[in-house]
């Protein structure tokens, strides 16, 4: 037994290349002068896994593959120089977690990555993965793989890892594991190795070596220098809900009831926007209020439509199933409520830009040019004041025109959109 | 809030996040996945630490390891995000890690329509565990509950060490509802608690309620382990040894055990009613108002709010026997908290109120009642 690992027991075949890496660590450990309980040692699935239980540092064992980015999680949190965040994964983690590998040489997450290489998932039946060499033979390809593993040490290096090395690993090469997890910020070590068991069986007579050769993988180091490692701080952030959201109850309604507004027109044209002041002045006038917004997945494009619900008592649904108000101030609004306007009844309302064809309908119909009078950009909020000061009185005009001016679209949007003769 | 009566017109997103960090969470990590933008913006801006994930797999793993080194991370998500991070939260699960996952529905399969709501991934979270495990999932349903449940979830996630889900859906939080700040209760901040006891740590013995003492990982006191896979209360991998399984089946036990402290629901019962209207969710907003009218028209009818969807409490069913026909209104094609409750062949005295593409009316809901009178 030893300070950080019992090695007396290790859990790997005889002849495994896991044993060696896992020596190596514990000496380059030691070497460092950390205490156990300052490394966290997280693991996945597969052969150099079932190791964790032999460490006294602390332990997570996680998700095949996803150890990178677990590890990650724990390097950010901690945001302690003095601890050290260590990866073990085999090469089958590394194929499966590339992107959680590539995303924390990127942001440069405070953690040692040790990929023990045996060319194949060991735990599984001898597969081959993505760093498999060519001509190695697996489970999965009998005949030998047609092709080489993709170059992961080049790969983390192009995310811009400050250090990522590969090694044969043979012998006593703790003094290279202690550089790796002296880096300040993300490195990853490749340690290249042989499974004794499917390796071996489906590759007899052949030396690790050949493959290297025959592959091109060769030992390297591709260094990033002077990167920052990824810091985060708490910040002081100001309240969600102040008394600035607040809207003060200024003027007087003696609106009786509830009107269920639909207000379609085309995205970008502030619907939303205009549902939202109108729902606002409606508080402001001591009435309640709701805005639900149906708009398609695309910014910018296609239809848009604000539900407003005006009340005088709590509104409890937010739908509107049959508008009492059908406000239309583009092509695109009126293909999205055409379904309900022709749903609405006698009592129903449909005000609708007079550039449309005005579509079957029960509902009372009037025609006005909103976009031809200010444009298609206030069209929608034009016609819901159009709404309130020609047919319909929730609130007073002047509740309209207070929420406007304190509106973000203060400024923007020219009062006389809200004024008619 | 020390508001007085103070209207705005507000969304669920702004009043969930809030209450998230008004609670305690200490970091919000996500990936923007409709119609959870304004929860992700709103926690850009009031996250004392947000991290933008590059996808949902990501988000999870880094949570886990926030987690695991003594904070308190929540995220939000929809399907396909939340399909992504199912493998993961049953690791987070299995390792007893406190966190909130907001899943805001949407229309699916698939991606369906980003843009549209919908409920109908609570059976998807009913199997979610790996064996059938319940895994404690609330759903708000108003604005109040918007404010209240982040709490609650947050602090059955720290008391219970277990991920939570806090269940909603688009029209939830994308639409804007006169709420009065003054109506805002003060909400306890949830902090986490830390073993400082002087015997060796195991980190998943039982506590008294079931529940292991926590410590995170980088203390200098004890060592700790966290594992995905079966482990005795040490957290050493075993295969099926008694203790493992022990420690396995208290998963679940430990949640029943508790569960009293984060059973939620509303029940506004009219005495000698026959017909209980069952809801949850955004469905609920129908469901209130289709009571009143129901009851205006004469019915006697009883409603139940359901808060605290999962594990389903046995309690609920004392509430059921008392009633000869039972409406169950949520916006999915079959009716799946029904089948949750009640089974695929649940009896003619059992009847869902169901729709896709919009949300359930108060008039759908009135029909359903009337019809199957």
């Amino acid at each position: 037994m030893t300070k950080f690992v019992e090695t007396s027991n290790l859990p790997f075949c005889p002849g495994c290349g896991h044993r060696v890496a896992v020596i190596n660590t514990e000496k380059a450990l030691e070497r460092i002068g950390l205490n156990p309980l300052d490394v966290i040692l997280v693991t996945d699935i597969g052969c150099h896994g079932i190791v964790d239980k032999n460490f006294h540092t602390h332990t997570i064992h996680g998700l095949h593959g996803r150890s990178p980015a677990l590890a990650a999680g724990v390097a950010a949190a901690l945001r302690n120089p003095d601890k050290k965040v260590i990866v073990y994964m085999g090469d089958g983690g590394a194929t499966i977690g590339l992107q959680h590998l590539v995303e924390a040489a990127h942001r440069n997450f405070n953690m040692t990555v040790f990929v023990l290489n045996n060319m194949l998932y060991g735990m599984t039946g001898g597969q081959g993965s993505g760093l498999t060499p060519k001509c190695y033979k697996t489970m999965t390809y009998p005949e030998g793989h047609p092709q080489a593993g993709y170059d992961l040490v080049e790969l983390i290096h192009a995310a811009r890892a400050p250090y990522a090395r590969r090694l044969v690993g043979r012998g006593d090469y703790s003094d290279i594991v202690e550089e790796a997890l002296k880096i300040n910020g993300f490195a990853l070590l490749e340690i290249v190795e042989v499974c004794p068991s499917y390796g071996l069986k489906f590759n007899r007579g052949k030396r690790l070596d050949y493959f290297l050769e025959v592959s091109g993988i060769e030992e390297k180091l591709l260094i990033h220098e002077n990167r920052q490692p990824f810091t985060l701080s708490e910040r002081e952030t100001a309240p969600l809900l102040s008394e600035k959201l607040a809207i003060e109850v200024e003027f007087n309604s003696d609106f009786k009831g509830t009107k269920r507004i639909v207000a379609s027109g085309s995205a970008g044209e502030g619907v939303q926007s205009a549902g939202e002041i109108f729902a606002t002045a409606a508080i402001t006038s001591g009435l309640h209020a709701t805005k639900k917004g149906a708009y398609p997945v695309t910014v910018g494009v296609g239809f848009s439509t604000a539900e407003v619900i005006v009340s005088d008592s709590e509104i409890l649904y937010t739908g509107i199933v049959v508008p009492d108000v059908a406000i239309i101030t583009s092509v695109d609004g009126l293909g999205h409520s055409l379904s309900r306007i022709q749903k609405m009844t006698e009592d129903g309302i449909l005000i609708i830009d007079d550039s449309l064809d005005v579509p079957e309908t029960r509902a009372k119909v009037i025609r006005h040019p909103f976009r031809k009078e200010t444009g298609g950009r206030t069209a929608a909020l034009r016609a819901l004041a159009f709404y309130n000061s020609k047919v319909e009185r929730l609130f007073p005009e002047e509740a309209l025109l207070q929420t406007l001016r304190r509106s973000k679209l203060a400024g923007k949007v020219k009062e006389n959109v809200l004024k008619f003769d | 809030m020390n508001v007085k009566s103070s209207l705005t017109l507000l969304d669920g997103s702004r009043l969930i996040v809030e209450s998230f960090v008004k609670s305690g969470a200490d970091i919000f990590i996500g990936y923007p996945i409709t119609p959870t933008n304004w929860i992700y913006s709103y926690s850009q801006k009031r996250f004392p630490m947000m991290l933008a994930a590059p996808d949902e797999i990501t988000t999870l793993q880094w949570m886990a390891g926030w987690s695991a080194a003594g904070y308190l991370p929540v995220t939000a998500t929809s399907f396909p995000g939340f399909a992504l991070m199912v493998e993961s939260i049953n690791m987070a699960y299995m390792m007893e890690l406190p966190m909130v996952i907001t899943l805001a529905q949407r229309l699916g399969p698939s991606t369906g329509t980003a843009t549209a709501g919908a409920q109908g991934d609570l059976l998807l979270i009913n199997g979610l565990i790996s064996g059938g495990y319940p895994i404690p999932t609330f759903s708000p349903s108003n604005m109040k509950d918007c404010w209240e449940l982040p709490n609650l979830a947050l602090r059955t996630a720290v008391e219970l060490r277990t991920p939570v889900i806090l269940l909603t859906s688009k029209e939830m939080v994308m639409t804007k509802f006169t709420v009065d700040l003054g109506d805002l209760k003060e909400l306890p901040r949830v902090t986490r608690k830390f073993y400082d006891g002087d015997e060796p740590f195991h980190p998943y013995k039982p506590g008294p309620n079931l529940v292991p003492d926590f410590l995170p990982v980088g203390n200098d006191r004890w060592q700790v382990r966290f594992t995905a896979s079966t482990h005795n209360q040490d957290g050493i991998i075993q295969h099926t040894s008694p203790e493992a399984m022990e420690n396995t089946k208290r998963l679940q036990s430990k949640l029943y055990r508790n569960l009293d402290s984060f059973l939620r629901f509303e029940f506004d019962e009219t005495p000698g009613a026959d017909t209980l209207l069952v809801s949850y969710g955004i469905t609920a907003l129908a469901a209130r108002e289709a009571t009143h009218r129901l009851r205006s028209m004469g019915y006697r009818i009883s409603l139940l709010i359901v808060k605290t969807l999962l594990p389903v409490a046995p309690f609920f069913y004392r509430i059921f026997e008392h009633y000869r026909r039972i409406v169950v209104a949520e916006e999915n094609l079959n009716g799946e908290y029904k089948e949750i409750l009640f089974g695929k062949n649940p009896g003619t005295n059992v009847v869902g109120v169901n729709g896709i593409g919009k949300m359930i009316s108060p008039d759908d809901i009135v029909e359903g009642v009337i019809e199957n009178d």
